[in-house]
């Protein structure tokens, strides 16, 4: 197997419409996009931090006191150094030496009982705060239409569902607090030294604009480069869960070794962004820490030379020594801290964007109740098409009575699961009217449409847990007697009953223990359970052989007998057991009627019978 | 590196006992240039410990995040290469896991707690020897310090692992059930299900919270005592010492020195309990990661496996009382089966739905390798042919198309690399699959989940067509028609019909338009082979197989 030539080495991407034409909105990354998203996700933030209003000022009370704690150290040791030892050595006077050990005491108390509290407190806080950010995120995937997670495919869900989760957690728990505490504490100490001598504070923090300078180049270099890494572990990801879902293919087809080399590069790509990354960082602190050296020798000389003038104490000295020292650490700090600050934005940045993105089927401003649907089905001059493509259907005019089975059949492409996907209300009309009952279905209330409607697809997603579970779906209150009885209704109780543990047998990732025909007899159980006004059969019984779908077809002549159907459908025997056909081209309807008035016709449906007729031979 | 460490924290360490000279002596007597000389050495030495910092640092970076990819690596390469069985069992998102956030926590200790830890050690043991020298009552206050801080330690420890793995756990719980409702939308759309799935959701979500915040307090209990400890030494070293100066046991520069190096202390102890719980994931995720790495590939190449060549091999394949069983199961799929597939000749697998059809053409490329006897290419036992070069020989299209977030073309190419323009047109043309070239840049066109959405006939065209470009000496087709229409199946089956004629090829059939295609038809029934012989032989002699496959029972309700 060759190895990726350089001039090849992106060109296995292949080119999308335009890299951006798939990309939501939640997805953005250019300049202005990005601006726009930063008001949302702080408007999000606080909007998330509300209920906890309360709760926050106690965790700012505790950070003063702990910052306080940590800031009465030095001083104390001044304290005792200056005032406590003279009268010491003089009189042999333990009274102030005394009260500056339990001045210790007491504040080591305090530091204890605030710490203490505080990582509890703002824990508590940062995990109610991700659950309710879970939460939202969560609904709202839920609420946005099939086309929408067409577009932003699963892959994507889950990163934003776990590491965007997690890199805000990763802030929440420790950052935010540490950041605080860094802050509080730089802004203290040098109120804390102007306060003890004016002269030797302004000295100490002679090296503070070569910080800000230092500071300002960091935070612009990094932030590029973050981004980049974030961008390139991405590719990571996608590529690596690719191979492993496609895992047969890729050892049938001996694509191992191109795959390594891909993902090697990749993995490389990352590797030096994230190199990039922590060398600035390493520059940033080691800098900071050599300008925080320096400045304590300054001090030092400058200090010991006041000392010596008789201009200051030593205690004093010794406390801005010791200060110094915590001036500059926290700063270090910051740096460690800065990669969580960054990738935390560009998280919260990505679910505000997720947030924002608005349902593309809306639910309705002002629902109408259908408590019980008889089950008409009116196309009134539907126009449809997918974006901006060319148009799926130009103009449809249709009326399913209630209770009428309609099979639909044509070429691929010429609309058929489209109408599918309208009554199911996965997309609504650019123009005209889809109404059940005479109401408009955007006006219908969801709960009311789902128990009206249900549809069966060819794809039969099987979630995890047992086999009972997934017929249960259908209808969640059912009992297992009316589980089983969909089961048998359908002829799936057979092979379920067979299998090790019959019903709570666990149909394992994506329902792998099943074949594809038993996934499909167990998507058609879910969908009889569920026992709706209108049942839609998209391509449903393509995976089962023969018998089982014998089987299928006599129980839907019993199942559809009272109930409105629409059948689509390549295989005509399907299509047998409908009052009416529809043959679809390019989304017009150009034959209707009754199936045996059709085959003894000349037109489209009998020539496809025809030739169905010839295939089976 | 250790060596920049140890020079960094010698610099950090020397400086407070300069300050120290610099307080008893120079100011003290009064000594300007001394001070001056001092001065500038204690800035140079900051300078060092800079300069050694950032010069770790920059190696560091490439050293452990080279570690990291390469794990990442070889990981990658180490999962390629384990068998169907294993990814079966896993979901991909473990796997994932696995390969970054486990890998990352184990770099981040290697990388950042591993030598931080080092040099909190030798920080505290070297502050320690200091202060042991400059007084000893008040050095042996701060050494005892450290017993209750290795208990707080320990007992940490000992719970965080417990909490953290938990916690690890529950998350892989949340994100599988985002990835259910995000991969089954339509279903849940269809059903209304919504409710219900955020009632599971917010179920599971509220467990990771509370484990969470119990993983926390954990934190807070110990994390506190780490900050009170060093504190309350203080306190008393301060005290002490102000009484050892008083008693002039001490010098006054001498306890300042001693509170600054005391105060050294207070970060890595501090830190201490990061290191810990970053050591304590670290270990945590490299079981994980090891998990993966132990298992061994199942299928191999034995040591005494050769490579055939393509070009050489007749195709003839022979299944001898093979059996098989899924690992969990226990029951067999297969049982005994014997079966011969001729050179050139095309045989349907046909059978009832959860018969064993896709597990027996899965054995044939050893996706799977048999529980008992043997598979044979021209009387070699697949076992003893390197892998590499039976799935030369051996080309499968599965009935669920798999596609990769590539160009169009380098999913076609995917078992054949070198593959002209002129070959892939012919395999094109073979599937029905010219559509391609309507794509917005033809072959070059994105296809995949991260791509154009294609339709299920459309990947299933694919498919095929890239199965049929390997021209392997023997082509298994899993149901590869299944979502084709009427029209369209039957013009692949045409342009088929020539390529089979030269290739040893077993189907897997669920319609009788299918059969049409195969030489002969194999009944799969109980997990044996119950009847072999032609489409129209078997439809007289035996009625289980008209059962399954008659085109009349497919017209019954004609």
């Amino acid at each position: 197997m060759t190895a990726v030539q350089t001039d090849d080495a992106r060109s296995w991407r292949g080119r999308a419409e335009a890299d951006d034409a798939d990309r939501t909105s939640a997805e953005a990354d250019d300049a202005q996009s990005i601006e726009r998203l930063r008001g949302r996700s702080q408007a999000l933030l606080r909007d998330l931090l509300r209920p906890h209003r309360r709760r926050i000022v106690w965790i700012v009370v505790l950070l003063l006191i702990m910052n306080a704690a940590n800031l009465a150290g030095p001083y104390l040791v001044m304290l005792g150094i200056d005032e406590g030892i003279p009268p010491l050595t003089e009189r042999g006077d333990y009274t102030v030496l005394l009260w500056v050990g339990v001045g210790f005491v007491v504040v080591t108390l305090g530091e204890y009982l605030a710490t203490r509290n505080e990582i509890s407190l703002s824990g508590k806080v940062s995990q109610e705060l991700l659950f309710d950010l879970r939460r939202r995120v969560f609904r709202h995937f839920n609420r946005l239409s099939v086309s929408f997670h067409e577009r932003f495919t699963s892959g994507r869900v889950v990163a934003r569902m776990t590491s965007d989760m997690d890199a805000i957690r990763e802030l929440s728990d420790n950052g935010v607090h540490d950041l605080v505490l860094a802050a509080l504490s730089v802004v203290s100490i040098a109120g804390i030294m102007l306060v003890m001598d004016v002269e030797l504070a302004l000295v100490a923090l002679i090296t503070f604009p070569v910080m800000g300078v230092l500071g300002n180049w960091f935070r612009k270099y990094s932030t590029v480069v973050y981004r980049r890494t974030r961008e390139t572990i991405a590719l990571v990801i996608v590529y690596f869960v690719e191979s492993m879902s496609g895992v047969r293919a890729v050892q049938s087809y001996r694509r191992e070794s191109r795959n390594q080399a891909i993902f090697d590069r990749l993995n490389d790509d990352n590797r030096e962004q994230n190199i990039a990354g922590h060398r600035a960082a390493a520059t940033f602190a080691a800098s900071t820490k050599g300008i925080g050296n320096v400045s304590v020798a300054i001090v030092l000389m400058y200090g010991g030379y006041l000392v010596m003038q008789g201009d200051t104490e030593i205690g004093v000295l010794a406390a801005f020594l010791l200060y110094l020292r915590r001036f500059y650490e926290p700063m270090q700090e910051l740096t460690m801290f800065y990669n969580t600050l960054q990738s935390a934005t560009a998280a919260l940045e990505k679910l505000s964007g997720v947030l924002d993105e608005k349902p593309e089927v809306a639910a309705p401003a002002d629902p109408r109740a259908l408590p019980r649907a008889e089950g008409t089905v009116v196309f009134d001059a539907v126009r449809f098409s997918y974006r901006d493509d060319k148009v799926v259907l130009p103009d449809l005019n249709l009326t399913i009575p209630a209770g009428q089975t309609v099979a639909v059949v044509g070429a691929t492409g010429a609309g058929k699961t489209t109408i599918a996907k309208l009554v199911s209300r996965f997309y609504d009309p650019v123009d005209g009217v889809v109404s059940l009952d005479g109401i408009d279905l955007r006006d219908l209330a969801e709960p009311d449409l789902r128990r009206a409607v249900a549809m069966v697809t060819q794809e039969n997603y099987l979630f995890d847990g047992t086999v009972g579970d997934n017929i249960a779906f259908g209808r969640p209150s059912a009992g297992r007697d009316e589980i089983e009885a969909a089961a048998r209704a359908i002829g799936a109780h057979e092979f379920i009953s067979a299998l090790p543990e019959g019903y709570d047998t666990d149909v394992r990732k994506r329902g792998g223990r099943l074949s594809a025909g038993q996934r499909q007899l167990v998507a058609f159980a879910r969908a009889f359970l569920a026992d709706p006004r209108v049942l839609i059969l998209d391509e449903a019984t393509s995976s089962l052989d023969i018998p089982s779908e014998r089987l299928v077809q006599r129980a839907l002549r019993t199942i559809l007998a009272d109930r409105t159907a629409i059948i689509i459908a390549h295989r005509l025997s399907t299509v047998e057991i409908a009052d009416r056909v529809l043959v679809l081209e390019a989304g017009t309807v150009v034959e209707d009627g009754p199936p045996e008035v059709l085959i003894s016709g000349s037109g489209r449906y009998a020539r496809l019978h025809e030739q169905w007729q010839d295939s089976l031979v | 590196m250790l060596l920049l460490a140890g020079a960094s924290t010698a610099a950090s360490l020397l400086v407070p006992r300069m300050i120290q000279s610099v307080i008893d002596g120079p100011i003290a007597g009064g000594d300007l240039t001394g001070l001056w000389l001092f001065g500038l050495a204690v800035g140079v030495l900051g300078i060092a410990e800079g300069v050694t910092i950032w010069l770790r640092r920059y190696i560091q970076a490439r050293v452990a995040l080279s570690l990291e990819a390469d794990m990442r690596t070889d990981l990658y390469a180490h999962m390629q290469r384990l068998h169907a069985g294993f990814h079966d069992r896993w979901q991909t998102g473990q796997l994932l896991a696995r390969a970054t956030s486990d890998l990352g926590s184990m770099r981040r200790f290697l990388a950042w707690g591993l030598i931080f830890g080092l040099m909190s050690i030798v920080t505290y043991v070297a502050v320690v020897v200091q202060l042991l020298f400059m007084h000893l009552w008040l050095g042996l206050v701060v050494a005892a310090s450290a017993v209750p801080l290795f208990i707080v330690a320990r007992n940490f420890a000992r719970n965080f692992i417990k909490a953290s793995r938990n916690v690890q756990d529950q998350q892989g719980e949340v994100a599988a059930i985002a990835e259910q409702a995000a991969q089954g939308i339509r279903v849940i759309k269809a059903f209304g299900r919504s409710p219900h799935m955020q009632a599971k959701f917010d179920a599971e979500a509220g467990t990771l919270r509370d484990l969470s915040i119990g993983k926390l307090n954990i934190s807070a209990r110990s994390w506190s005592l780490f900050t009170v400890i060093p504190n309350a030494t203080l306190a008393v070293v301060l005290v002490g010492g102000a009484a050892a100066v008083a008693s002039e046991t001490l010098t006054l520069g001498a306890l300042v020195a001693f509170v600054t190096l005391q105060l050294m202390l207070i970060w890595p102890i501090e830190a201490l309990g990061w290191i810990i719980a970053n050591g304590n994931e670290a270990m945590t995720a490299a079981d994980r990661v090891k998990d993966v790495f132990d298992t061994e590939p199942a299928i191999t190449d034995r040591p005494s496996a050769v490579p055939v060549d393509r070009a050489k091999s007749k195709g003839l394949v022979r299944f001898e009382k093979v059996t098989f069983t899924y690992e969990e199961t226990g029951t067999p799929v297969l049982k005994d089966v014997d079966l011969e597939v001729r050179p050139g000749e095309t045989l349907a697998i046909a059978g009832a739905t959860g018969s064993g059809k896709t597990t027996l053409v899965s054995l044939i490329p050893r996706l799977y390798d048999v529980s008992s006897g043997r598979i044979t290419i021209d009387g070699v036992d697949i076992r003893d042919i390197t892998l590499a070069s039976l799935r030369t020989v051996v080309s499968t299209a599965f009935e669920d198309p798999t596609l990769f977030s590539m160009s169009v073309r380098e999913n076609l190419t995917l078992g054949r690399s070198d593959a002209t323009d002129a070959d892939i047109e012919e395999a094109l043309s073979v599937a029905q699959a010219d559509f391609v070239h309507e794509l917005p840049f033809g072959l070059d066109t994105r296809v995949g989940e991260q791509g154009l959405s294609l339709s299920g006939g459309q990947r299933q065209r694919l498919a095929l067509a890239r199965a049929v470009l390997v021209r392997p000496a023997v082509l298994v087709l899993d149901d590869p028609l299944s979502a084709l229409d009427v029209h369209t199946e039957e013009l692949v089956e045409r342009a088929l019909a020539s390529v089979l004629t030269g290739t040893t090829a077993l189907l897997v059939v669920h319609r009788p338009s299918t059969v049409a295609l195969a030489d002969r038809v194999a009944l799969l029934a109980d997990g044996g082979i119950a009847a072999i012989g032609t489409h129209s032989e078997l439809l007289e002699s035996t009625p289980a197989y008209a059962a399954v496959l008659s085109a009349e029972s497919e017209e019954v309700n004609a």
